[in-house]
């Protein structure tokens, strides 16, 4: 399959701070393809680098086969840009919005059409101003269909969104790429790579530290089970290194993280080591292992509160 | 594929909506012309002026110089007790004149102060008088009232021309510099719209209020103070639109850069200020020195304000004010050139 987006070597600092440091990315024709990182891990450079708002300091960039600095107007014509956090006017309405952010391409898409296709009808006449967070963020994501764009780009499309704004926009966006388009998103939220995403880039420092579908990300771990627990008194991770079947052990809080092969091996050694130690269990759950825990494997760190 | 306006269209729409929608932005650019015609309406309405205070120390004749000031209508005698008193109304700016009789009729005075010489002259003409001096030539007063050379008549053109730069650089500014802030003209450039065309209804949208602004600002002053309009309104029309476009061009190129409200509000400070200042809005530019009058005639403002009274006051037509217009179409077309190169989208 064609490159729809692709960029080699890609290099932009910021005097002293390395916000893209070396990127290489290829978004296939077609597919949803997420950058997943934290705050501060260069996601929002590296996407404004590839829609040709941020010039890099080195790499190349090609979109549809073509190059931002020989084919600006073009490109612009055939790509669909939602920044973060963009505060439309407050003074029009979301009818007028969607009619002006139309007037700039050549072929698109009729503001009533945006409007139904991205639950906005009711509030045609309505100023931007007046609106709810999430629709706000449906009406910057009917500005970039405006132009009914072979790409669409969004930057944290669903921060700051309640779940259920989260999950109405999560449809619109599957519903776009079901017809055959391309997607660039750039998020935070393992749950949102999951769940819409083909193909996951896991960015930290302005790297791409791992690449592949969700599943095979999460089946690198060779540990698809997280067994989560406490004890009183804590237990040493000397204890828990005997335990069988155990991959990564972390501690945090005084909340144990063991990565597991098995559950129904590793779960009964670890209450039997427990109770040899004399540690009473406060509490235990299980979890399937996420993007969450391939970003901390990979990183000794946690997606959020960074 | 649906039908779509023209972009340069929609953005003119936009940014008038915009506009109209913000009643702050109405009341700065309707009502504060109209506040300000009124406010000049008291201090220009068609009276004498109020008499100059004079003081006077009481003493054997202090009778007498009081009641031959009060006679002269031009002074208004207030007495003192002593020396010391007078002297320090005087210095507190409550009398223009002190007048002392001793030996000799003594004036003080602070020479520095017009009002304080003219107070020296009326009082003095009005006692020498009341004392039996006889004129040796008479003389009377033709007081000019004539309609189009009174301070009211110089000053409206000016004003116009000042309001045009203010909405112009203001109005454009700040919306500018706002909507650099909140992304959404970053957002914009993400598109494929043109960028000319955006800067263009910025200058094109100025037009509607433009009617506004000047039809209220002309209308006050003819129908209040009889202000004259000699020349053609046509030609009126392609001034003041001409000076519009100039300042919106101006206004585009003073945030052509800046990132905050506040870098935006000291740069159109430092264009607006030294314009109050030199291109004579309040008093003829023609006061200042030689030296400077190529930098000043050069000021936009200047340029707009010679035409704008040239067209009024003195009638003339397109062909007689063509250098003030090439001057302000050479700032407009400049500045925003300049602005579409320099233009920062985010």
């Amino acid at each position: 399959m064609n490159a729809a987006i692709s960029c080699t070597g890609l290099k932009k600092h910021y005097g002293e701070v390395k916000a893209v440091d070396g990127l290489d990315l290829e978004v296939r024709a077609g597919e949803c393809f997420g950058m997943l990182g934290p705050n501060g891990a260069g996601k929002t450079t590296t996407i404004e680098i590839l829609e040709g708002l941020t010039v890099p300091d080195s790499g190349e960039v090609t979109i549809l086969g073509r190059h931002w600095g020989s084919h600006e107007r073009e490109l612009r014509e055939r790509l669909g840009i939602s920044l973060q956090e963009t505060r439309l006017t407050e003074k029009l309405t979301v009818f007028e919005t969607l009619s002006l952010f139309r007037s700039f391409y050549v072929r698109g898409r009729d503001p009533g059409q945006l409007m139904a296709d991205l639950s906005l009808e009711e509030k045609r006449d309505a100023r931007v101003g007046k609106l709810s967070g999430g629709q706000r963020q449906r009406l910057a994501v009917a500005c970039a269909l405006a132009g009914d764009p072979e790409i669409l780009f969004l930057d944290e499309p669903t921060t700051g969104l309640d779940p259920q704004s989260r999950l109405q926009l999560w449809e619109r966006i599957a519903a776009y790429k079901a017809a055959g388009r391309t997607v660039l998103l750039t998020t935070h939220y393992m749950e949102e790579a999951e769940r819409l995403c083909d193909r996951v880039a896991v960015v930290d420092h302005g790297k791409i530290i791992a690449q592949g579908s969700p599943e095979e990300l999460i089946a690198r771990l060779h540990a698809p089970h997280i067994i989560e627990f406490s004890t009183d008194p804590a237990v040493s991770d000397e204890l828990l290194s005997r335990i069988p079947g155990i991959g990564e052990r972390r501690k945090r809080d005084g909340q144990w993280f063991l990565a597991a092969a098995s559950l129904a091996r590793s779960v009964p050694a670890l209450l039997a080591a427990l109770d040899g130690a004399g540690a009473k269990l406060v509490s235990l759950s299980t979890h399937q292992a996420t993007l969450e825990d391939v970003f901390i494997s990979l990183t000794g760190r946690e997606l959020r509160n960074e | 594929m649906s039908e779509r306006q023209h972009p340069l269209a929609a953005l003119t729409r936009t940014r008038i909506l915009e506009f109209v929608r913000e009643p702050e932005a109405l009341f700065w650019v309707f009502a504060f012309p109209i506040l300000m015609a009124v406010v000049l309406g008291f201090a220009f309405r068609d009276r004498p002026p109020d008499p100059v205070p004079v003081g006077v120390v009481e003493g054997s004749v202090s009778k007498e110089i009081t009641a031959a000031l009060a006679a002269s209508g031009t002074v208004k005698p207030a007495g003192y007790a002593t020396v010391a008193d007078g002297l320090e109304a005087l210095r507190t700016g409550k009398i223009a004149l002190l007048v002392e009789q001793t030996d000799a009729l003594t004036y003080h005075l602070d020479a520095t102060r017009p009002d304080a010489r003219i107070a020296r002259l009326e009082a003095d003409a009005a006692i020498q008088r009341a004392r039996g001096r006889l004129d040796p030539s008479p003389a009377h007063e033709a007081l000019v009232h004539e309609k189009g050379s009174r301070y009211i008549d110089f000053l409206l053109p000016g004003i116009l021309g000042l309001n045009l730069m203010g909405t112009g650089i203001w109005g454009i500014g700040f919306s500018i510099v706002n909507a650099r802030l909140k992304k959404t003209l970053k957002l914009m450039a993400a598109t494929p719209m043109r960028k000319s065309d955006y800067l263009l209804a910025q200058m094109l949208s100025r037009f509607v209020f433009l009617i506004g602004e000047v039809g209220i600002i002309l209308a006050f002053g003819v129908a209040a103070f009889q202000v004259p309009i000699r020349g053609s309104l046509v030609v009126l029309g392609v001034v003041t639109v001409l000076g519009a476009l100039c300042f919106a061009g101006l206004g585009l190129l003073t945030c052509a850069r800046a990132r905050t409200l506040e870098a935006a509000n000291g740069l159109m400070n430092l264009i607006m200020v030294p314009m109050w200042l030199l291109s004579g809005v309040f008093f003829s530019s023609a006061r200042f020195p030689k030296a400077a009058q190529p930098v000043i005639q050069a000021l936009p403002l200047t340029a707009l304000n010679n035409a704008l009274r040239a067209v009024m006051l003195e009638g003339r037509s397109l062909p007689a004010i063509g250098t003030e217009l090439a001057v302000i179409a050479a700032w407009g077309i400049v500045s925003f050139a300049l602005a579409l190169k320099i233009f920062r989208w985010q």
